[in-house]
């Protein structure tokens, strides 16, 4: 009896862990008659890095588009952290701990590096409007803080030479790592990544990788869309491999490599 | 960018201190005149730049809210024998809401769309003024109340004592409006530098980054709206104790496209640029009187030349032609592609 009560609790714990951070249930999309994401279903566990792979138009950044609330679905249910979440905009799912970059740089070239980075601690400073017009010594703090926090991170992701750069200035490699470092200013729980090596050089991949495994190291769970194999095969804990919107085929990146079907995809398109 | 270096140097104080020696080079009445005028005009576009300039989002209707505030202003102590405070509050008030409620369903539409809409409500509230007469006189305008502040009127005809000093009721009405556009500055410049100004920047920088980190842009960009239209109210309000007289026209289509040239000209997004910008183009008739018919064909042309010319306006096209005479420090190379 004494075995039986101690086996319940493992297998308790064990679904406690395996309870996913995010899943996707029989989503859809389509454009005209494309069918962009169709019927896709998958789990992410919490602190996974998590790879989402697929030749071009496969339909990874529109999943990511409606993950994060830019696209709404046309099917489909989405839970992050066990609660229904399609269909939220994005600006409520960053206060759910959603943030993420964007394939084409979504960065603001009217402000500085430091000023991309402040506006991802948006969520978690005091906006009181009285205090922002009169420039209240408690804003004050609260901006030197936040200033304090921002630089940090640039240095994190490796943009220390940039702090006080115009971001129009900056070469594209550094603007890829400043919207990482933005991302990670809003304290995600979840970070999406789409093609974060896109346009970079081999010492730039290698800087990139060592800087998603610290993030991950951090506790932060990391969904990654990428076309840089190497990179997605050393870093990945699992692995989704989308064709015309569809799973392909889902597993560690072992299992991936030696799929007949992925490869028979690869090498055929 | 280009706009950083005129934030760079202390703006304020220099601003302040260029406010405080002008008259010395104001050679009479007629000119100080002109600058009081002036710089409630520059204090209503410093308000409108961070609509339009920061924020990114056209209004080419905000004479609707400075003619709102004057009327408010005119009627409240005219008909209704208010005291001018709470009668620009009043003014102010009505503004806010009237701002909010129409910027509720406006600000969702973009670019041409939004110009469009705000062109017609502009529109709308001036042939309001223009029509209902038993309120607002009609065409033929209203002559207005001095101001009066803690029960003493402030008239540009008087003289007054300061400090043992004689001074007139224009000096004094001069001292003021400087002061009023300093406030305004302070306010602004407060504003662009909070994490308010940061979201409002974002909006315009990229929407979509701003709404993916939390930035609720919708309510931002009513927000900026509401302070716009408000500091047009306001301003709007002293400008009819002013002048003392005020028709439609402080309403009128043709006040709108000023002020936003105003704003394009000096530079969007910098605050002193839009200043300059007030400045050039309120000394403009004055300086081309003989042209008084073509002054509409005047601006629209300066608003074009502008935009094909010098997009980013002319002060920070000018800082950044003097930044790029300085020495720089060798930057580092350039990695990666695109
Ligand atoms: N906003 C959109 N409007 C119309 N079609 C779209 C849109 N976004 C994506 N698509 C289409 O959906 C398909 C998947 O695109 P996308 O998600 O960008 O693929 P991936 O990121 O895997 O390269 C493509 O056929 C693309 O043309
Ligand atoms: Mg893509």
């Amino acid at each position: 009896m004494n075995q039986n009560v101690q086996q319940t609790e493992t297998s308790r714990d064990d679904t406690a862990r395996l309870t996913p951070l995010l899943e996707v249930r029989g989503l859809g999309k389509a454009f005209g008659g494309v069918h962009a994401v169709d019927d896709l279903s998958f789990r992410i566990l919490p602190g996974e890095v998590y790879a989402v792979i697929g030749p071009n138009g496969a339909g990874k950044t529109t999943l990511f588009n409606l993950i994060t609330g830019l696209y709404q679905p046309d099917q489909g249910e989405i839970s992050l952290k066990g609660e229904a979440v399609q269909g939220l905009p994005p600006e409520r799912l960053a206060r759910l701990g959603m943030s993420r970059t964007f394939q084409n740089l979504q960065i603001c070239m009217n402000m500085t590096a430091l000023e991309n980075v402040m506006l991802g601690r948006h969520l978690h400073l005091k906006r009181n409007f009285l205090a922002a017009l009169l420039r209240w010594p408690s804003l004050r703090a609260s901006e030197r803080t936040c200033r304090a926090q921002a630089e940090e991170l640039i240095r994190f992701v490796g943009c220390g030479d940039y702090v006080d750069a115009d971001a129009a200035a900056m070469p594209y490699g550094a603007l890829k790592r400043l919207e990482i470092a933005r991302a990670l200013a809003t304290q995600p729980s979840i970070l999406l990544l789409d093609e974060p090596a896109a346009g970079l050089n081999s010492t730039e991949t290698a800087a990139l990788e060592q800087l998603i495994r610290k993030v991950a190291a951090g506790g932060i769970t990391v969904v990654l869309v990428e076309h840089d194999m190497k990179l997605v095969m050393s870093i990945s804990d699992r692995v989704l491999v989308l064709d015309y919107g569809r799973k392909l085929a889902e597993g560690t990146p072992r299992e991936i490599r030696d799929n007949p079907d992925v490869i028979a995809a690869y090498l055929g398109g | 960018m280009a706009l950083r270096l005129p934030e760079r140097v202390p703006g304020l104080p220099v601003l302040a201190l260029v406010l405080l020696l002008l008259p010395l080079f104001l050679g009479n009445e007629f000119h100080l005149d002109i600058a009081t005028q002036i710089a409630l005009i520059a204090a209503t576009v410093v308000g409108l730049n961070l609509l339009v300039g920061y924020g990114g989002q056209v209004s080419l209707g905000h004479a609707a809210f400075f003619g709102m505030g004057a009327y408010a202003s005119a009627i409240l102590t005219g008909t209704y024998g208010w005291t001018s405070i709470p009668a620009l509050l009043c003014g102010a008030l009505l503004v806010a809401v009237l701002a909010w409620t129409l910027g509720r369903p406006i600000l969702r539409l973009k670019g041409h769309y939004l110009s469009m809409a705000t062109l017609g409500m502009g529109i709308i509230i001036a042939i309001v003024i223009n029509n209902e007469g038993w309120l607002t006189g009609g065409p033929d305008g209203l002559a207005v109340e001095p101001l009066t502040v803690l029960g003493a009127e402030l008239s540009i005809f008087d003289h007054y004592s300061l400090l043992g000093l004689e001074v007139s009721g224009a000096m004094l009405w001069y001292g003021l409006a400087a002061l009023l556009l300093l406030l305004a500055v302070w306010i602004a410049q407060n504003l662009v530098d909070s994490p308010i100004g940061r979201a409002l920047r974002a909006v315009h920088g990229s929407e979509v980054a701003a709404r993916v980190v939390g930035v609720d842009t919708s309510h931002y960009k009513l927000l900026i709206f509401v302070i716009s239209a408000v500091y047009a109210s306001v301003m709007g309000s002293f400008y009819a104790h002013y002048t003392g007289f005020i028709t439609p026209q402080v309403a009128s289509f043709e006040h709108s496209i000023e002020l936003i040239t105003m704003v394009v000209l000096g530079g969007m997004a910098s605050t002193y640029g839009v200043i300059l910008g007030a400045v050039l183009l309120m000394l403009l008739p004055q300086l081309l009187t003989d042209f008084q018919d073509y002054e509409m064909m005047m601006f629209g042309l300066i608003l074009m030349l502008t935009m094909i010319f010098m997009p980013k306006g002319l002060l920070p096209t000018l800082s950044e032609a003097v930044r790029r005479l300085r020495p720089r420090p060798a930057t580092t190379p350039a990695s990666g592609q695109e």
